[in-house]
């Protein structure tokens, strides 16, 4: 959780990650940032998030994608 | 929960109610009354008054030729023959067929002239003409099939069904007549479905003035189907069908000689009576200084009566056509319709 | 039969009185039997193009749900004996033997879409190339367009993606199935709704309510009325002024991007409207395909506001999928390593923003024009986020600007002469052309001129009354959008009967009268209709 946390702040450091909850609903999060995102968990989870992944709901909030994450990595 | 129904229902109703009243009234504004302006729209729809008064022992059938030629008050002043002209504005031959077939739902003529000239269409040539022959037809089976037979590809039957379709953008073109006559009966603009037309523009010939030589001078198939459509009618129904051509001439709408062998070939070969005027008009009396109104394309009042003369012989004394004068009943009827003529054609000529 | 010919409105409502009278379990059968009615009017040829693509993504999807199932089958069989990492590599194989079908159904059905609409526009380009070379170049053939290709195809193809993605379930009754495509008010121009939100409706028994109706019904007028009154009135101007683009310069120019926003607007909403409205009588819901497009702030938004569901195709299974592809990866990690993080990171993703943009305007229509519109809109999408750094500095240094009232209307206007601008590709004859007639807004100031006097109309060809139609009708309807911000007008209006049967009146009354329809005026089909 603190490592997504981690991979969000470096790429707004003006957020706080932990009680956002609106990240892609409120223009937080582009999709540039979503790329990063998907190929900085691939490096660091060996996690590959597919496309069909992509929705907002899944991205919402850092527990969102750490839920994600675990969910994916549980197989 | 009853109540909402009842609500409902009212403002449905009641909303329903004022859009069909007034679609009704915009539709009886906007439509053509076909009275100052191309009156010739009312030729269609008079046809129907006329009928209901009298029977006609000769029906003329046409385009502008027919019902600017000949004058039926004129056929009854002097051989009593009882006419109606069912002509129309570039009446297309398919038109003319179905204001025949029209026609015989209401009487069966002895004698029915077809002027021959349209039968150089073989496709329609403006969906204003369509309007103008079709609008005024009382609702049948046959007008469904001349609205199919004649409409354009940009033309639905839905427009003819509701004219509102076709002349809703009409309202910027609104005059004081449209109002008057659209709850109110329209004055009759014919005379037996004779247009009268009381000026006279001579034609003058300029020297080398030739008509356009065609590329191919048969006459469209689609055309003589109809006018074989024509005969056959008039064939199973007992009628005399005698073809004429209008003795009119003009360089725009010449009659070739190449056409006149087409139909007098169709003509001997269904051994029906052809004639054309052409020819013959020194000998009806025509001079074309003072009998057209517009420079030759068309015969005035002075020439229609000529030629009215003219064929009323030929018709009595060639095709039987009887003398009804002794009907009191109808002399009656006819005589209002001369005096009509009569009076109609002084008011033009001393305004 | 076109959204506006009597003949259409006849069908809809037939079909609604017999969907309404039959048991509630046969009306999707009714339904089925409209649309394929529907379809066949349009001309028998093209029956075989749309049952081929039906075929072929319902056989596919249900090879999908047999590998699915055997999988699943053999996984929650031996679930307990397997390690973390062997599950990985089954599900990864798993995927594997199911990609034929899905790339099969793809591949097939996306050649059949290239062939027909972009053999012509190919192979003319080829003689292009050919003629500088002095050959003579091939023959272009002519080939049929099955109406509405364009969204039957993307229908299809977002299904049996979402069948692969285990986002929807596979339907085993091809019959149900060629209803999803074939729905007849969304076969010619959309909305491309999504399988799992549309298909179920359609086999839920529907009883006539009357909110189902009345909305659905105002829906169905107020599409009318944009589109006879406002759009069919407007494109007059934009045809006279398309038609002379040497002599309609300057002036005619900005007044075409403003005329011809309004014929889209009205041509496309409208008959969206007329589809939504329509199905909504059904019982059925749509995807809405617009929420207020020209209220937009910028362009991003405008493109997640008009025409929705395209907008959606292209980011789910264009745009999503093409950036995080393993060649994106590839040259993500290339690029960080040789030309730096920050150009790294936007690489692949700005080549993802401009294919999907190039692939949008190539799906608009087979021209150098749409192209050419896909990528200016791609480029401005890219140049604005460029730009963002310094918006956000901007804002930083005046901080009360940014809620005013004034300054998002102003965003709103940029943005839609923006749009507008981009949008006259679709009219002009090329792109030449177009940039041409739009350079001249910056030097022909002769042709201000014209505003005054009466010489405007004329060379409009447009009378004064329909000028005060197209002017008052847009006004209503920014009116109705704009309070429809905050709950659809349309919805309050068929809550109130008395208000609900007067304005269906007036509508009616409006759209009869005024509209611009039948012979003397160019009716035209809907313009995406017409183009598909």
């Amino acid at each position: 959780m603190n490592e997504i946390i981690d991979i969000l702040t470096e790429l707004h450091d003006d957020v706080d990650f932990t009680t956002e909850t609106g990240l892609v609903e409120n223009g937080i999060l582009n999709s540039l940032d979503i790329v990063a995102i998907i190929s900085e968990i691939d490096d660091r989870f060996d996690v590959q998030i597919p496309a069909e992944e992509i929705l907002p709901e899944n991205f919402d909030s850092a527990e969102a994608l750490w839920a994600l994450v675990q969910r994916l990595d549980e197989a | 929960m009853k109540r909402t129904y009842i609500i409902r229902a009212w403002a449905l109703s009641v909303a329903l109610l004022l859009t069909v009243a007034i679609l009704i009234c915009a539709t009886l504004i906007l439509q053509p009354k076909y009275v100052s302006a191309s009156p010739e729209g009312s030729l269609t729809e008079e046809y129907y008054a006329s009928v209901k008064e009298t029977n006609h022992d000769v029906l003329f059938i046409g385009d502008c030729e027919v019902y600017e030629s000949f004058v039926p008050a004129i056929l009854w002043q002097e051989y009593g023959i009882s006419s109606y002209v069912r002509g129309g504005a570039q009446q297309l031959v398919w038109h003319s067929y179905y204001m025949l077939e029209d026609a015989l739902r209401y009487e069966t003529p002895k004698t029915v002239v077809f002027n021959v000239l349209a039968l150089k269409y073989g496709e329609p040539q403006k969906e204003a003409y369509n309007r103008l022959a079709l609008d005024g037809m009382a609702w049948s089976k046959t007008k469904l099939d001349a609205i199919h037979a004649s409409k354009t590809d940009e033309e639905s039957l839905a427009s003819y069904i509701w004219p509102l379709l076709r002349y809703h953008s009409r309202w910027k073109e609104l005059t004081s007549e449209d109002f008057r006559y659209a709850f109110a009966d329209k004055p009759t603009v014919s005379h037996s479905g004779y247009l009268m037309q009381t000026d006279i523009v001579p034609y003058e010939y300029q020297e080398g003035q030739k008509p356009r030589p065609l590329a191919d001078y048969t006459l469209p198939q689609t055309a003589m189907d109809y006018l074989d459509r024509m005969r056959s009618l008039c064939e199973e129904k007992g009628i005399e069908l005698i073809l004429i051509k209008a003795p009119t001439d003009s360089i725009f709408y010449h009659w070739y000689d190449e056409w006149d062998e087409q139909i007098t070939a169709y003509a001997e070969k269904h051994r029906l009576s052809y004639y054309n005027f052409i020819p013959l008009a020194d000998e009806i009396g025509i001079d074309m200084t003072t009998d057209t109104y517009d420079a030759g394309v068309h015969l005035n009042v002075y020439g229609a009566e000529k030629m009215t003369r003219y064929f009323g012989k030929i018709l009595t004394e060639n095709h039987s056509a009887p003398d009804r004068r002794g009907d009191t009943a109808l002399a009656a009827v006819w005589d209002a319709r001369l005096a009509a003529y009569e009076a109609e054609k002084t008011a033009a000529a001393h305004p | 039969m076109s959204f506006t010919s009597a003949a259409f409105i006849l069908f809809a409502v037939l079909t609604l009185l017999i969907y309404y009278t039959v048991p509630k379990r046969g009306q999707w059968i009714v339904l089925l039997i409209s649309s394929f009615l529907f379809y066949l009017s349009a001309g028998g040829w093209y029956l075989p193009f749309i049952l081929v693509t039906i075929l072929s993504t319902w056989l596919c999807a249900l090879g999908i749900r047999r590998r699915d199932r055997l999988d699943e089958d053999y996984l929650a069989a031996h679930k307990a004996d397997m390690t973390k990492e062997e599950r990985k590599a089954f599900k990864n194989n798993a995927k594997k033997k199911k990609r034929p079908y899905l790339v099969g159904g793809l591949v097939f059905n996306f050649a059949i879409l290239g062939v027909l609409k972009y053999t012509g526009f190919v192979l003319s380009g080829v003689n292009d190339l050919l003629a500088i070379f002095g050959s003579k170049g091939v023959t272009v053939p002519s080939l049929i367009l099955p109406l509405g290709i364009s969204y039957y195809i993307f229908r299809s193809t977002a299904y049996l993606i979402d069948v692969y993605w285990g986002k929807t379930e596979a339907e085993g009754n091809i019959a149900k199935y060629a209803l999803f495509i074939s729905f007849f008010p969304a076969v010619l121009q959309g909305p491309i709704s999504r399988h799992k939100d549309l298909a179920p409706q359609f086999f839920t028994p529907h009883n006539a309510e009357w909110s189902n109706l009345s909305e659905g019904g105002l829906r169905v007028l107020w599409g009318f009325f944009k589109k006879v009154v406002i759009a069919d009135t407007a494109m007059i101007a934009v045809k006279a002024i398309v038609a002379s683009p040497d002599t309609m310069t300057g002036m005619y120019v900005l007044l075409l991007i403003i005329l011809y926003s309004a014929v889209i607007y009205g041509d496309f909403t409208g008959g969206i409207d007329v589809t939504i409205g329509l199905a909504r009588m059904m019982g059925l819901r749509l995807a809405e395909n617009f929420d207020h497009p020209f209220a937009s702030r910028s362009t991003q938004e405008y493109w997640n506001r008009w025409h929705i569901t395209m907008g959606s195709y292209f980011t789910d299974y264009v745009f999503n999928p093409l950036s995080i592809s393993a060649p994106m990866k590839k040259l993500s990690k290339w690029s960080k390593d040789k030309l730096g993080r920050g150009v790294g990171m936007r690489l692949p993703v700005y080549l993802a923003t401009l294919i999907t943009w190039f692939l949008t305007g190539l799906w608009h229509g087979a021209s150098w024009n749409f192209i050419v519109w896909g990528l200016l809109n791609g480029a401005v999408i890219l140049i604005s986020r460029e730009l963002s750094p310094l918006y956000a500095k901007f804002h930083k240094k005046f901080p009360s600007l940014k809620d005013r009232a004034a300054y998002g209307g102003f965003c709103a206007v940029r943005t839609f002469f923006l749009m507008g601008t981009i949008r006259i590709l679709d009219c002009y004859r090329d792109v030449p052309v177009t940039f041409m007639a739009f350079g001249s807004v910056f030097y022909d100031f002769a042709s201000w001129g014209d505003l005054a006097g009466g010489k405007l109309l004329q060379s409009l060809g447009l009378e004064l009354w329909q000028c005060i139609a197209i002017a008052l009708g847009t006004l209503v309807v920014f009116l109705v959008s704009h309070r429809s911000k905050t709950r659809p007008v349309l919805t309050e209006i068929s809550e109130r009967p008395w208000l609900f049967a007067c304005s269906c009146a007036v509508l009616i009354l409006v759209i009869l009268i005024f509209g611009c329809y039948g012979i003397g005026f160019d009716a035209g089909d809907f313009i995406y209709q017409t183009q598909f």
